[in-house]
C-alpha cells in the first residue's frame, strides 16, 4: 500500500468551497486505544480535579510531547510514537500534504478536555470564534481534530460553520452568533480526523454527557506555495472550460469542481453568496496556478474592464 | 421591574420579511438561558414573523458603501437586527 494517499480534485476543491474535510473512523482503535490509555493513566480521577489539575498532572507527565513553533511536524511526532504512527497513515498524510505540502512545521498542538458536567466545568458552550488573531494571508494553515473516542450528541463535539473560512474575522468578535443555518456538530465513531482551514468558525460544544470528552488538536503551517500539490491527474481537460448558465441544459454533463465551488451554504446572504463564490473561485485559481480559471462567469465578467479603474 | 429580554436575527437580505440565517438570544428575565449551538431552527422563519410574536426592533443593520479596494471583502453577517421584550423576572417567553 502506498505509504501516502493524495486528495484527489473533488475533495480538494470541497476543501477550498466548505473549509473542512472529514474522515470517519480513519485511525484504528488500536491507536486509538493507545492514544486514551496513556492520557488517562495520567489525568486525575474523575471528579476529583479541576480542570487545571487536570492539565497540570497531564503537562508535568509530558503525556504529549512539546514542541516549539516552526518545527517540522516529522521531527515532531517521529514515526515510532503513537501520534507519528497517526499523522504517517496513508490517508492522513497524503491529505495533510495535498494542503500545505511535504515538510510543514507545527504551529501548536493542544489536547482539549471538556469534563461532564458538575466536574469543574462550565456547562455551556464555547462561543463561536476563529482561532489566532485576523489572517488576511493567502496561503492556510490546516488544523487538525483528532476524536480518539466515539462522540455522541450528548457529549458536544466541536460545532463549526461550513463555508465560513473565507471570511476575516477578528478571533472572538463573531461570538455573538450563536446559531446559524448549516452549523455541523461533530457526532462521530472513534479514530475520527476532521481537517479544517484555519478560518473556519468553530466552538467546543457542552459536555451533557457523563464521560470526558477528549480532542486532540494540531495546527501545520506551509513552508512552500499550495500550489497543485494534490493528486491533479483526474482534472478533465475541458476543466477551463465554462458551463452555460441561467439558460442550461439539464442532463449536461458538470465538471464536479465547478460545481461545488458555486453550491450555496444554507447560511449565505443573498448578495454575499455570490461574493463567497468568488472568493472560491480566487481561492481555487491559487491552488491550480492558473488566473484563467473562472466558473460560472463569475470572475470573467468583472475582469472584462477596458478603462483605467483610476 | 420588568427585565429586557434580546432577539437578534441574521437576515439573508436587508429586507425585515427575509429568511432568518442565524440567531441568538438573550434572557433578562432568568427564565431562560441559551447558548451557543443549542438550536438547529430559528425561534421565526422571517424578521417580519418576529415582529407577528410580539418582538419590538430596536436596530437595524444600516446599509453601507463599498469601500473602494474592498468591495469583495467577507467578514461579519451582514442583517443584523436587534428585537426586544419586557417581561418579568422569571416569566416565561410569551412569543
Amino acid at each position: 500500500m502506498a505509504d501516502r494517499i493524495l486528495l484527489d480534485s473533488e475533495a480538494m476543491a470541497t476543501f477550498a468551497a466548505r473549509g473542512f474535510l472529514r474522515f470517519d473512523a480513519l485511525v484504528p482503535e488500536a491507536l486509538n486505544r493507545a492514544f486514551l490509555e496513556r492520557i488517562e493513566a495520567a489525568s486525575p480521577e474523575a471528579g476529583r480535579q479541576t480542570m487545571m489539575q487536570t492539565y497540570g498532572a497531564l503537562m508535568s507527565q509530558q503525556v504529549l510531547p512539546t514542541v516549539p513553533p516552526g518545527q517540522r511536524w516529522k521531527k515532531a511526532f517521529r514515526k515510532r510514537t503513537v501520534i507519528g504512527q497517526i499523522l504517517r497513515l496513508p490517508v492522513l498524510r497524503g491529505a495533510i500534504e495535498s494542503l500545505v505540502g511535504r515538510g510543514a512545521v507545527v504551529d501548536h498542538h493542544f489536547l482539549h478536555l471538556r469534563f461532564p458536567p458538575g466536574a469543574g466545568q462550565h456547562e455551556l458552550a464555547q462561543h463561536y470564534h476563529q482561532d489566532s488573531t485576523i489572517d488576511p494571508r493567502q496561503s492556510f494553515d490546516i488544523q487538525l481534530f483528532y476524536f480518539p473516542h466515539a462522540v455522541t450528541a450528548a457529549m458536544g463535539g466541536t460545532r463549526f460553520l461550513p463555508g465560513s473560512h473565507l471570511r476575516r474575522v477578528s478571533e472572538a468578535a463573531i461570538a455573538r452568533y450563536q446559531n446559524i443555518r448549516g452549523q455541523q456538530q461533530v457526532v462521530c465513531p472513534a479514530g475520527t480526523v476532521l481537517i479544517l482551514h484555519h478560518g473556519i468558525w468553530h466552538g467546543g460544544g457542552a459536555n451533557a454527557s457523563a464521560q470526558h470528552r477528549f480532542l486532540w488538536k494540531l495546527r501545520l503551517c506551509p513552508q512552500r506555495p499550495q500550489v497543485r500539490l494534490w493528486d491533479t491527474s483526474d482534472l478533465p481537460a475541458e476543466h477551463r472550460v465554462q458551463r452555460p448558465t441561467f439558460w442550461i441544459d439539464p442532463a449536461a454533463p458538470v465538471d464536479p469542481v465547478h460545481r461545488i465551488l458555486t453550491t450555496a451554504e444554507p447560511w449565505h446572504e443573498a448578495d454575499t453568496s455570490r461574493l463567497e463564490f468568488i472568493a472560491r473561485i480566487r481561492f481555487w485559481r491559487q491552488l491550480l496556478g492558473d488566473q484563467s480559471f473562472d466558473a460560472d462567469y463569475w470572475l470573467t465578467r468583472l475582469e472584462n474592464e477596458f478603462y483605467d479603474p483610476a | 421591574m420588568p427585565r429586557q429580554k434580546l432577539l437578534f436575527l441574521y437576515l439573508e437580505s436587508s429586507a425585515l420579511d427575509s429568511r432568518v440565517i442565524g440567531w441568538t438570544s438573550y434572557d433578562g428575565t432568568g427564565a431562560t438561558r441559551s447558548h451557543a449551538g443549542d438550536s438547529s431552527e430559528p425561534p421565526c422563519a422571517t424578521g417580519l414573523e418576529a415582529l407577528q410574536q410580539g418582538w419590538r426592533l430596536i436596530q437595524a443593520s444600516p446599509l453601507l458603501p463599498h469601500a473602494p479596494g474592498a468591495e469583495f471583502d467577507l467578514s461579519y453577517l451582514k442583517y443584523e437586527f436587534i428585537f426586544e421584550q419586557w417581561g418579568d423576572p422569571g416569566e416565561a417567553d410569551h412569543g
